[in-house]
């Protein structure tokens, strides 16, 4: 909402430094946005009067005028307009001022117009900053000669002659506050911050004789959903711009002024925040008004022109036949008012917040009325809003108003009073204000305390408890006050297993030297096609945003892969050479007979380098890393397939990714990327990803680690090397030798694999150190010797003789 | 033989001198005072000596034995001592050459903030709880004082699932959720992932995160949670960091209010970076609405509470100086490493 500061003044002496205003309202609840001062880019422009005008001699369109602006000496300028006159007074923009040109400020100097000297610039509205409405009696495309309503002392500055020198102050004001939506609000929230007067006269108007049932009928069909309507009447019309010191204040209020009758509806709203409407009674059939419900289907010309369909639950105002409005929305299209208009009534009304809000929502129609009657209005309000609408018109002379009005009044008058107990407020606060202090407070701000209790006054719709009266006092005594305290009492707290296991895997992340990342959870449904799920994969069975802000971000992720492939590919775009990264992130996956998906932890690792090369035993290095680290049980890698478990295997190299598992649960998927994925994210180089569930991890882990006694006797290590078939995965030759050797085994290393020259084709050679020992005493060569026959017999069982 | 022994000292010394290489000195060893040295080649003509010679000329074969044997060592450790210094002197690095570093991963900006908040309020006695995101109408707004069609569900624009599932649009659900399991005294923080649809832009973005914190106990005033949240601004910024507390509105709260934090570019005087105000919007943060309590069994008139929600990116943000959000969730790699 715009305040301004000029129209603020009306009611309450505000007279401090701007600064000081918005600071001291802010602290106080009502949070000033920002301020701005009406015409700040104009300087050096004042009053002047055309003494002399005549023909640039070099220019048919030119003028020389001689401009008096108050000083010793005439000043000769040249300008190109062609509606100044001798003896207007003009705008002067003089040698060294400022001015506005196409929305930005620019400086005038003297100069010379095709040989002639000027001394400055005679100024058009729009130089200034103004439009035909703020001065509906000027050009637009020409000087602005100032009318009657202006200051026409030569010499004088411009803004203070023209009343463009307001302040115009931009608040937020919070949805239980639509009291503060108005000056008068505004205005008694100054004075109760400042300890001010605030001087409001209930409006008054004297009215001509006249029977008001006569014109018209009003009837409430529905007393829940409009509470209260009144009307008033006003005859023989006069339709004209509004006076200077009205259209003002509603340009400083973001509001354009276009005639005597709009303007006093929206001078009201602004002023009492109550919206107003005013209707040409021939377009009200049958001299009557109903509020109605909509009927099924019923349709609206609105003041927009858009023809709209309206349902049961919508209220109407209607005439005999047909709507005229929408009620707190927006009026139909003949319900305005138009030049020729010769009887107005004035409707003040109140209606139910959450219908119009419903309506409005419905329709797609936010207006200003809506968005007030919405927050819930006094209906009260209907009363002050309606007689100074009148007392407006009598005093711009722009009707008869009659004196007689309706009131059609079925609100609940019961004043809202809640019990007031100081010692509970300053328990509640952790303060110590003294009990006569919080009733000025109250009373500051019209609320009454009696009888151990407080009346809120009934503009106050928001206030319903003590703890309302405890915020009310508190934000006058100022928050910042409240002595800083913390809270008594001890409290132990430690994380949860859950959290500390995600905090090892990603301590254990950094260690592999992977960089951590945030993606966003909800990505488009076809980043499955990018990693080439398949069709009927159950992970395209996703919670689907209703009102997504686009498909990019419409479904939340049923794995975190493509938010892992995405980053890989934004970074190559980016021309980085190599990328690390890991997020622990969650996926949402629907859950059977259940409203809420479940929403697992995974973690998501994604790598390419193409500075110091990565391959996929670098990626399973870094997992075997992780699992130890959090104390995953026998963690064992197989060869991933279609069938394992991961739909997303079908965006890995087929040949090149591995499921693992722990304690025999399947615990994850990694490998090399499908060149296709790759493709399909633009990744030029081979790039590695994997997808670890950390449940899954948690529960198949002990984080707790046990000292085993450091060996007393030596090791014997022997090394063979075996040939075999290529099929054969080298984890298999590892369990052979494992059972083999026993309890005497200490550690089984792979150190070569070979194929090529000397082994037969489709075979491989693989050595292996094998590092035994006793805890009961030194090994024998013969206790070695048996262990290494052994080894030797099962891997024959297995197909892998040793190497000749 | 007095003589003999006398010249072999001396020519021993002389050639001494002349070694400049640690095995020539083990071959001059051999040669005088090996067991077919020169040394002992005299000392076995001792027999034919007479008994009044024999121990003056015994004597004196030992002090030269023991002469040329320091000289010989004397000798082996200057030669040691050059050599070392030889090799020092050839070993010397260029030690501005570029060192040879071992990757470190680094957490992301988010989480560095977050693990400290953690921190804090773990020493403060908060426990640290987590709550769904996709989330029931009930718990994100009707639970916390929004019934359908109250006006300050707008101002928090949903994604919705169904009529009555949606994202949630603040972390204050898991207050509900919280209440509803744990009896009083509770003291929580819940950080995580909420959505409102907001375009991304360099200050919004539709996914960001919040940390909620709940305390409620017998006796908690709002003094405590102005405490507490200028202790939490202190440990994060340090002891200057000054914040001012201004009345709002927030349905589940009762008095509300928005907190500040003086704008560490211009002190409080008003700047570009704060846009003139010299104070830096931070978090929203009241005492527990006694609706909120009823609703969830806890009884308003034993207990009361505070709550606040803290904008995650934007401490963040504030911490690092980085003026754009959308780099939070871009994850370039040049902007990861950085921290």
């Amino acid at each position: 909402m715009d305040l301004s500061m000029r129209w603020l003044a009306d009611y309450v002496d505000c007279d401090m430094p701007i600064k000081e205003f918005v600071s001291g309202i802010t602290l106080s609840g009502s949070k000033v946005e920002c301020y701005e001062k009406e015409g700040e880019y104009l300087s050096n422009v004042v009053v002047g009067q055309v003494k002399q005008i005549e023909r640039h001699p070099d220019s048919d369109h030119m003028f020389i005028t001689q401009v008096d602006v108050g000083e010793s000496e005439l000043v000769q300028i040249v300008t190109g307009a062609q509606n100044v006159k001798k003896d207007d007074f003009v705008p002067v923009a003089k040698h060294k001022s400022t001015v506005l040109h196409e929305g930005k400020q620019v400086k005038i100097t003297k100069g010379k117009l095709r040989g002639v000297a000027s001394n400055g610039m005679l100024c058009s509205l729009g130089e200034l900053g103004l439009t035909v409405h703020d001065f509906p009696y000027a050009i637009e495309d020409g000087i602005f000669i100032l009318g009657d309503d202006c200051d026409k002392t030569v010499g004088k500055d411009i803004k203070e002659a023209i009343g463009f020198n307001d302040t115009k102050v931009e608040f937020e004001i919070t949805s239980n506050r639509p009291d503060c939506m108005s000056v008068i609000g505004l205005a008694r929230e100054t004075a109760a911050t400042f300890g001010k007067t605030l001087n409001v006269k209930k409006p008054e108007y004297k009215g001509v004789s006249g029977n008001i049932n006569d014109v018209i009928s009003v009837k409430i069909h529905n007393t829940q959903l409009c509470p209260r309507y009144m009307a008033a009447v006003v005859k023989n019309v006069k339709i004209e711009q509004s006076p200077r010191w009205l259209r003002e204040r509603l340009r400083a209020s973001g509001v354009r002024p276009i005639n005597n009758f709009v303007d006093i509806t929206n001078f009201v709203m602004l002023e009492y925040g109550h919206p107003m409407h005013a209707f040409d009674l021939r377009y009200v059939s049958g001299n009557s008004i109903n509020i109605r419900n909509a009927q099924q289907g019923e349709k609206i010309t609105t003041l927009d022109g858009i023809e709209r369909e309206l349902s049961s639950e919508m209220l109407v105002i209607a005439d005999a036949d047909k709507p005229v409005a929408v009620a707190g929305v927006m009026g139909g299209e003949y319900s305005g008012i138009m030049d020729d208009t010769t009887t107005v009534v004035f409707e003040s009304a109140c209606f139910d917040g959450a219908s119009v809000r419903t309506t409005a929502k419905k329709l797609g129609m936010r207006t200003d009325a809506s968005s007030r009657y919405e927050k819930g209005l006094d209906p009260h309000n209907c009363y002050d809003a309606l007689m100074r609408a009148c007392q407006l018109v009598e005093q711009l002379g722009a009707g008869e108003v009659l004196d007689t009005h309706i009131d059609e009044d079925f609100h609940d008058d019961t004043p809202k009073s809640v019990e007031f107990d100081s010692a509970w407020i300053n328990r509640f606060l952790g303060t110590d204000i003294p009990e006569q202090k919080m009733i000025d407070y109250l009373t500051s701000l019209d609320f009454e305390v009696k009888d151990g209790r407080v009346y809120a006054p009934h503009f106050r719709i928001d206030i319903e408890r003590p703890c309302d009266i405890a915020e009310e006092v508190a934000r006058l005594y100022d928050y910042n006050n409240i002595p800083s305290t913390i809270i008594r009492g001890v409290a132990q707290a430690q994380r949860t297993p859950k959290q500390k296991f995600e905090r090892s895997i990603r301590r254990a992340m950094f260690a592999c030297g992977v960089n951590e990342i945030e993606t966003f959870s909800f990505i488009s449904p076809k980043f499955f096609d990018k990693i080439n799920l398949p069709a009927d994969s159950k992970l395209r069975n996703c919670v689907k945003i209703s009102n997504p802000l686009g498909e990019d971000t419409s479904v939340m992720r049923t794995t975190i892969l493509p938010s892992i492939c995405e980053t890989l590919a934004r970074n190559s775009n980016y021309r980085n050479p190599e990328c690390y990264i890991f997020e622990l992130g969650n996926e949402y996956l629907p859950v059977k007979d259940e409203v809420l998906p479940a929403e697992p932890k995974r973690l998501g690792i994604g790598v390419y380098d193409t500075v110091s090369g990565f391959d996929f035993y670098d990626l399973k290095g870094m997992i075997e890393n992780v699992l130890d680290r959090v104390g995953a049980s026998s963690v064992t890698f197989e060869r991933a397939d279609a069938n394992c478990g991961y739909d997303e295997f079908s965006a890995f190299h087929p040949g090149r990714a591995a499921i693992v598992k722990a304690a025999g649960t399947t615990v994850g998927i990694f490998g090399e990327l499908h060149p296709k994925t790759l493709e399909n994210y633009g990744l030029s180089m081979r790039a590695y990803a994997a997808k670890l569930d950390l449940p899954q991890i948690m529960e198949n882990s002990d984080p707790q680690k046990v000292y085993k006694p450091l060996p007393k006797y030596p090791a014997t290590t022997r090394d063979i090397a075996v040939v075999c078939d290529d099929e054969i995965p080298v984890a298999e030759l590892e369990k052979a030798i494992t059972k083999a050797v026993g309890a005497i085994l200490e550690k089984v290393t792979l150190f070569d694999v070979y194929k090529g020259e000397q082994i037969e084709k489709g075979k491989k050679s693989v050595a292996y150190s094998i590092s035994m020992r006793s805890h009961e005493g030194t090994l024998t060569d013969e206790q070695a010797d048996k262990a290494m026959e052994k080894v030797l017999k099962e891997l024959s069982a297995i197909g892998a003789e040793l190497r000749a | 033989m007095k003589e003999q022994l006398k010249s072999i000292e001396e020519r021993a010394k002389a050639e001494l001198k002349e070694i400049s290489d640690s095995k020539v000195l083990e071959d001059f060893r051999v040669k005088f005072l090996g067991k077919k040295g020169e040394l002992t080649a005299i000392l076995k003509q001792m027999g034919k000596l007479s008994a009044e010679e024999r121990p003056v000329i015994g004597q004196l074969a030992n002090k030269v034995r023991a002469d040329i044997e320091n000289a010989l060592n004397a000798r082996a450790s200057e030669l040691k001592s050059a050599a070392e210094a030889q090799r020092l002197k050839s070993e010397t690095l260029d030690v501005t050459l570029p060192g040879k570093k071992a990757r470190i991963g680094r957490p992301h900006p988010l989480d560095a903030v977050l693990e400290d908040v953690e921190e804090v309020f773990l020493g403060m006695g908060f426990d640290i709880v987590e709550g769904p995101e996709v989330e029931t109408d009930h718990y994100c707004f009707e639970a916390l004082n929004m019934p359908p069609h109250h006006p300050a569900r707008d101002t928090q624009d949903t994604f919705y699932i169904s009529d009555s599932v949606l994202l949630r649009t603040q972390t204050s659900s898991v207050q509900i959720r919280t209440m509803e399991k744990m009896k009083p005294p509770i003291r929580i923080i819940s950080p995580g992932r909420v959505y409102r649809s907001d375009a991304v832009d360099a200050t919004h973005s539709p996914l960001f995160h919040q940390i909620e914190g709940l305390v409620i106990d017998k006796g908690v005033t709002m003094g405590d949670l102005k405490g507490t949240l200028e202790l939490l601004m202190k440990r994060l910024y340090g002891d200057s960091a000054k914040i001012r507390l201004r009345p709002h509105h927030f349905p589940y709260t009762e008095p509300s209010a928005e907190v500040d934090m003086m704008c560490f570019n211009c002190h409080g005087q008003g700047c570009s970076m704060c846009k003139q105000e010299g104070w830096v919007e931070l978090l929203g943060a009241g005492m527990v609405h006694p609706k909120v309590l009823e609703e969830c069994g806890i009884d308003p008139n034993v207990y009361s509470g505070f709550a606040f929600g803290i904008g995650l990116e934007r401490i963040t943000m504030g911490r690092y100086n980085i003026n754009d959000m959308r780099l939070l969730y871009e994850n370039d790699m040049r902007f990861l490493e950085q921290f």
